[in-house]
């Protein structure tokens, strides 16, 4: 971990980060891979699965992009980073993509040298205490013992959030989510805090779920999503249209079964999404086929969140917030024209 | 006359290439311009990974600068020392993660030491069971990773310890549970100045007392009971100036609110566990140093002073350990070094210390990697310098004095 941070920042002292800034499209081809930062473990978003698979929901956007550039979503490297060490991996070029459930926020993205490409995950900070607490409504929290993961949004928030309502609460503060949830798990804490998903990943892995109960209070805005150096437009470009193309691909009814029929289609708007109109991939440096590949190898939108997080998996998350715009939710992808 | 008498021919030879050749060649010139040359080198190579290092942050679109330390910090701390609440700016964040990390290096080097000198003094016992017992700790102790031994103890702190409402009530309003120990804290009412001069002039007066006493000793041969007197010098004096001013000291008990103590002092499971195995994991290393330093010694010492018919204690106490320290002081300040250091691992139980703290969350919440870090090294850097400097200074004191 020490290491990783020492890297970059004799990285950043020594002059390796402005080459490694420029055509990151082109570094990639060449490498042959994608190298995608993710969580070092948070169920349903990034965690090695029963077979020592990465998967999840962000996991599923690295093997989109590289479905993408190479027709291949195992051309991936992931390397799994804390909270801590994730911007200063991405800035320095140690990965060329994060996709680790990070928080879009204003300083983020104007003083870290980041573009965030998009939402991927609406979500907000939640509280998540166990049921013999008594405990009904986060405003009775008053004076609990916060267990919380640093170097997050999740800590101001706390922070915040309390100040407001004018109460206290010691924090315990580990960097490491999985020491956080061994610290909650062993009564450490009353509390814990983190993104509401996160609360109902991390649920499943106690030892007796049903003895935990998350607080209906959601706290902040989180809207979460994939980033990308600043200074590079055309990769901007890729993962940005990567995530509006698995949108796109849901609300026009393209899915992994059907995108091979589909690109006989008639409807305009899926024929030039699908590259059999006009000649998008080329404009961001890709096949004109790409968007086929990102469906075909990984689904669209909607398959990748009922298979990560949907009502059917052990999360059991409703779409929310995060169906599509024709649907209730929040998710609109301009359109490909 | 080598180094004078060269220069000397160098100058006297006089103008054009023949001097120039002849001050190339002068051992005084050479040295002083290798070493100017050296300097500016040195200079130059810093300005030069700065001035780059801005330069690429600045072409990256990330902040640098030191401004940020001025910045509301907007997080709470769990262990604050001085004051310190939410509002309060990064750079008072960047002190109390410094005066955690002295607090738990100071306490731990304290306790290592005492802890080390009694076992590696047990390991020369004549005593089978102790020995061995004392050679079972070390080798137990130094053998296992300082990490894995501070998980065990945060894990045992908790795993053992019932939660607050359950927890344990101990005499004198001493609270234990798995959110810490609770103690009453002592609250200063008026007078309670004058306690704390007495307790001061106590310290003085025994300090006086205890230098007169080894004084006259060295003069005379005759002994003191020093441990008696000074003692109840130290605890006479303010437990009668107590009394005459009334009772100046109330204490604030901690008492069960909602979830947790409110009231009291806390000690936290993270600054007892992070304490507890920088103790003893390094407490095994400086047994064996005094074990060695104590071996050096010659066995005509101790025969000598047995001869004498002076105790065993007294021959320990006033012979060996004296002499024995010269080897003893140089690698103990190395495992103070290495202590200090080793309590950056603090961010993996849970305990605020400047690594978790400053180069964790402040990292994070301002993004400027490179001057975090580097103010990071530069504190390891300067309590290592502190330390080794006192414990050279130390070291003077004891070395041998040819007389």
């Amino acid at each position: 971990m020490k290491t990783k941070l020492f890297v970059a920042v004799m990285g950043a002292a020594f002059g390796v980060t402005a080459a490694a800034s420029a055509a990151t499209l082109d570094d990639v081809k060449s490498n042959g891979r994608l190298s995608c930062g993710v969580s070092t473990g948070l169920a349903g978003f990034s965690a090695p699965n029963d077979a020592g698979e990465w998967s999840g929901l962000d996991v599923d956007y690295c093997r989109a992009i590289a479905a993408a550039v190479f027709d291949d979503p195992e051309a991936v490297s992931y390397v799994p980073l804390t909270a801590k060490e994730r911007f200063t991996a991405l800035q320095s070029g140690e990965v060329d993509v994060l996709s680790r459930n990070t928080t879009w926020t204003m300083s983020r993205d104007t003083q870290l040298g980041l573009n965030f490409a998009g939402v991927n995950y609406y979500d907000g900070q939640g509280f998540m205490v166990p049921k013999e607490l008594g405990v009904s409504s986060a405003l009775e929290l008053s004076g609990a013992s916060v267990c919380v993961q640093t170097g997050t949004t999740t800590e101001l928030n706390l922070t915040d959030y309390f100040r407001a309502n004018s109460m206290d609460y010691n924090p315990v503060a580990f960097e490491r989510l999985e020491d956080v949830n061994t610290a909650y798990s062993s009564g450490r804490c009353d509390v814990y805090t983190t993104d509401a998903s996160g609360l109902y990943s991390i649920r499943l892995t106690l030892p007796s779920p049903d003895d935990h109960m998350v607080l209906p209070e959601i706290i902040s805005k989180e809207p979460l999503g994939p980033a990308v150096r600043q200074g590079d437009d055309q990769w901007f470009s890729v993962v940005k249209w990567v995530h509006y193309a698995l949108l796109n691909a849901e609300e026009l009814g393209v899915t992994s079964e059907n995108v091979e029929e589909m690109t006989s289609s008639e409807n305009p708007d899926i024929r030039r999404l699908l590259g059999a109109e006009g000649n998008f991939g080329e404009s961001i440096g890709l096949e004109a086929d790409w968007a086929v590949r990102v469906i075909k190898h990984v689904g669209n939108y909607g398959e990748l969140f009922d298979r990560n997080v949907g009502p059917d998996t052990p999360l059991g998350i409703a779409r929310g917030l995060n169906a599509l715009w024709t649907e209730g939710g929040i998710q609109y992808a301009p359109p490909v024209r | 006359m080598s180094v004078e008498g060269a220069a000397g021919r160098a100058a006297a030879a006089g103008g054009g290439g023949v001097a120039k050749a002849r001050l190339l060649y002068d051992p005084r010139f050479r040295s002083w311009a290798f070493q100017i040359a050296l300097v500016v080198a040195v200079v130059l190579f810093f300005f030069w990974i700065a001035g780059n290092a801005a330069r690429n942050l600045q072409q990256a679109n990330i902040a640098s600068g030191f401004g940020f330390l001025d910045v509301r910090a907007g997080f709470v701390i769990a262990e604050t020392p001085i004051h310190y609440t939410d509002n309060s700016t990064y750079g008072r964040a960047f002190l109390v993660g410094l005066l955690n990390t002295i607090i738990v290096a100071f306490l731990g080097i304290v306790f290592a030491t005492v802890l080390g000198f009694v076992i590696g003094i047990a390991r020369l016992s004549k005593n089978w069971l102790v020995a061995r017992l004392a050679t079972a700790y070390v080798e137990v102790m130094r053998n296992i990773p300082l990490l894995l031994q501070l998980l065990f103890w945060y894990k045992a702190v908790l795993a053992v310890l019932p939660s607050p409402r359950q927890g344990l009530e101990l005499p004198l309003g001493v609270f234990l549970n798995n959110r810490g120990l609770f103690i009453p804290r002592p609250v200063m009412e008026t007078g309670g100045g004058m306690l704390l001069g007495a307790i001061g002039i106590a310290a003085l007066a025994t300090y006086l007392l205890a230098r007169w006493a080894k004084a006259r000793r060295m003069r005379t041969g005759h002994s003191f009971p020093m441990l008696r007197v000074g003692l109840a010098i130290m605890l006479g004096l303010p437990f009668v100036v107590y009394v005459l001013a009334g009772a100046p000291i109330t204490f604030d008990v901690p008492e069960l609110q909602g979830f947790n103590f409110t009231g009291g002092k806390q000690v936290s499971p993270e600054f007892t566990a992070l304490l507890l195995g920088l103790s003893i994991y390094t407490s095994a290393f400086i047994a064996e140093i005094v074990r060695a330093g104590i071996l050096s010694v010659s066995r005509g010492q101790w025969e000598a002073a047995g001869a004498l018919g002076v105790r065993y204690g007294r021959i320990l106490r006033l012979i060996i350990i004296p002499q024995a320290m010269r080897v003893i002081i140089p690698p103990l300040t190395s495992q103070y070094l290495n202590l200090t250091k080793n309590s950056s691992l603090a961010v993996a139980i849970g305990y605020p210390d400047l690594v978790a703290v400053f180069a964790g969350t402040v990292l994070n919440q301002t993004g400027q990697a490179v001057e975090v870090i580097l103010m990071t090294m530069a504190v390891y850097l300067t309590l290592s310098l502190l330390t080794s400097a006192f414990m050279n200074w130390f070291n003077a004191r004891y070395a041998l004095v040819e007389r």
